[in-house]
């Protein structure tokens, strides 16, 4: 037995090489609506040049829906111009068969298309947030400020959803029953936090949520979450934070 | 200029239309060159409740597609002076609203010198709701005093901040809440929400609390606002509000059935 090698750790199989953990990340689509690749690069260019901050390495979807399955897309070179412009795509959504094949090809993944042109699924609520926080359409000085931080001073409601991407979330009002909030970081709430809190969305493990009520359906740290009934207790409705120990999330109380 | 105050709630049967009626007929009493809008394409109401159900030749859709002129159209009230009804089409759908369109008519009416535009707006959150609501400079959110009414009001709270044409200009609609079917009995009985649990939710300025009251349903049948009977609790709890819409600092009555005086210096500060 004394060939027994401690290079071979493989033979204890509780500790899998990883875990498989559901994530809601937030994702920018972007829409074509026609192709030419001299118009579509001269588009890209302005757009980057207005915000060259939101370009850097972001994750997109090629939303192909509203594209005729008529016209000719050379999806390799959609992708290229994509890439060289900071742009990473990781998925083609809504793509005719042929176009599908060409997506798998260049390594894309293939996601159903949206439902009925126009209208929003329930679990895509993006569009109740308030314009002057909506996430999608972010003003380049916005982008630009030294601090990730986003500071939200009104009530979160029912149906709203509110995300910090890159950074915290700080919450100087209440957060609603059906309302939702989201951070790459730390989300702070300094009013009850009544809905749903998904800290670390892009799986920062290091993320907390801190509130002054623990009134919440749900909350979650890089996808580890806990809900509403296995929230009560002692903490219930008092000043918490919430961190992530060893994939297990821990409440303690504030002060 | 013209304040357009949307009535809304997301949750039907609340009392928009009863809140509508006695807001606008308020406001009139006091002076106020006032119009109050039915948005509720196909299920109108608003003309029972102001009595002038027989009076309706042209309609709010019929101004929109223009086929009458706003004078045409608008009902004069028989009660108060300086109060006119618009009523809505109960054979369209609300489809036959269109933003240009009831911006239009808005700009037309306030051109004509009305002070307050009262849009009385149908319930849900869809189309209908929507256009009463986009152009509104207040809001008074009428919600009864259970968690399904204080949780859509909510959810059309969000959407006010959010999808209005203020919110769209980065400003925000003033906001209000007025509760309805209030009974002190009930809420001491632990069976309704009381006004503290509501404010708690919701989070925003109080108008109002209307007591549940048997004088409501009466003045609804027989189409006088209730803000005219000034013997019920009711129709002085709505002079309180419009006297609070327009600035005025009054205490908030009816909270308590018994002993009112005592609760009231206990409580009146609120």
């Amino acid at each position: 037995m004394s060939a027994t090698s401690p290079a071979r750790p493989a033979t204890d199989s509780s500790t899998a090489t990883f875990r498989l953990k559901g994530g809601l990340f937030p994702m920018t689509a972007l829409e074509l609506v026609a192709w030419d690749s001299q118009r579509f690069l001269q588009d890209l260019q302005d757009k980057v040049a207005e915000a060259p901050a939101f370009f850097r390495d972001t994750p997109v979807i090629l939303d192909l829906d509203g594209l005729a399955e008529s016209v000719e897309l050379p999806l390799s070179e959609l992708v290229d111009l994509c890439r060289r412009h900071g742009l990473l795509p990781v998925g083609v959504r809504g793509g005719s068969p042929g176009r599908e094949a060409m997506a798998r090809e260049a390594g894309l993944a293939c996601l159903p298309a949206s439902r009925a042109r126009g209208a929003r699924s329930p679990r895509e609520p993006a569009g109740d947030t308030a314009p002057p926080e909506t996430p999608e359409a972010p003003t380049p000085a916005a982008l630009e400020s030294p601090s990730p931080s986003r500071v939200v001073t009104t009530p979160v409601r029912s149906g709203q959803q509110v995300y910090a991407a890159g950074g915290d979330l700080i919450v100087l009002s209440s957060v609603s029953e059906g309302a939702e909030v989201l951070a790459d970081g730390n989300i702070h709430v300094y009013g009850p936090l009544r809905g749903r809190a998904l800290a670390g969305v892009r799986g920062d493990s290091q993320a907390r949520i801190f509130c002054q009520s623990l009134e919440a359906e749900l909350v979650s740290i890089a996808g580890d979450f806990k809900l509403h009934d296995d929230l009560q207790g002692p903490l219930w409705k008092r000043p918490v934070q919430i961190s992530l120990d060893a994939q297990t999330l821990r409440v303690e109380a504030l002060v | 200029m013209a304040r357009i105050i949307v009535v809304t709630s997301g949750k039907g049967g609340v009392g928009k239309t009863t809140t509508s009626a006695a807001i606008s007929s308020g406001l009139a009493l006091r002076g106020h060159k006032t119009v109050v809008v039915d948005f509720d394409i196909g299920l109108r109401n608003l003309d029972i409740i102001m009595n002038c159900e027989r009076r309706v030749v042209y309609d709010f859709v019929n101004v929109i597609n223009g086929e009458a002129n706003l004078r045409q159209a608008l009902i004069k009230d028989k009660r108060v002076d300086n109060l006119y009804i618009l009523p809505a089409s109960q054979t369209r759908d609300k489809d036959a609203l269109t933003v240009e369109g009831v911006e239009k008519v808005l700009q037309d009416l306030a051109a004509d010198g009305f002070e307050y535009i009262v849009c009385d707006s149908p319930a849900g959150i869809e189309h209908g709701a929507f256009m009463a609501l986009y152009f509104a400079d207040t809001a008074i959110v009428v919600a009864n005093p259970e968690v399904s009414s204080v949780r859509d009001s909510d959810r059309i709270l969000g959407i006010l901040q959010s999808k209005s044409r203020r919110a769209e200009q980065g400003e925000r609609v003033e906001e209000c809440l007025l509760l309805t079917r209030y009974n002190p009995v009930r809420v001491e009985r632990g069976e309704m929400l009381s006004v503290e649990d509501v404010e708690d939710i919701l989070a925003t300025r109080l108008l109002g609390v209307i007591p549940e009251s048997e004088s409501v349903l009466k003045a609804s049948n027989q189409g006088v606002p209730v803000i005219h009977d000034r013997e019920s609790e009711a129709g002085q709890a709505y002079d309180d509000a419009v006297a609070r819409l327009l600035g005025e600092d009054r205490d908030h009555r009816f909270l308590s059935l018994e002993s009112r005086g005592l609760f009231k210096r206990l409580f009146g500060r609120k």
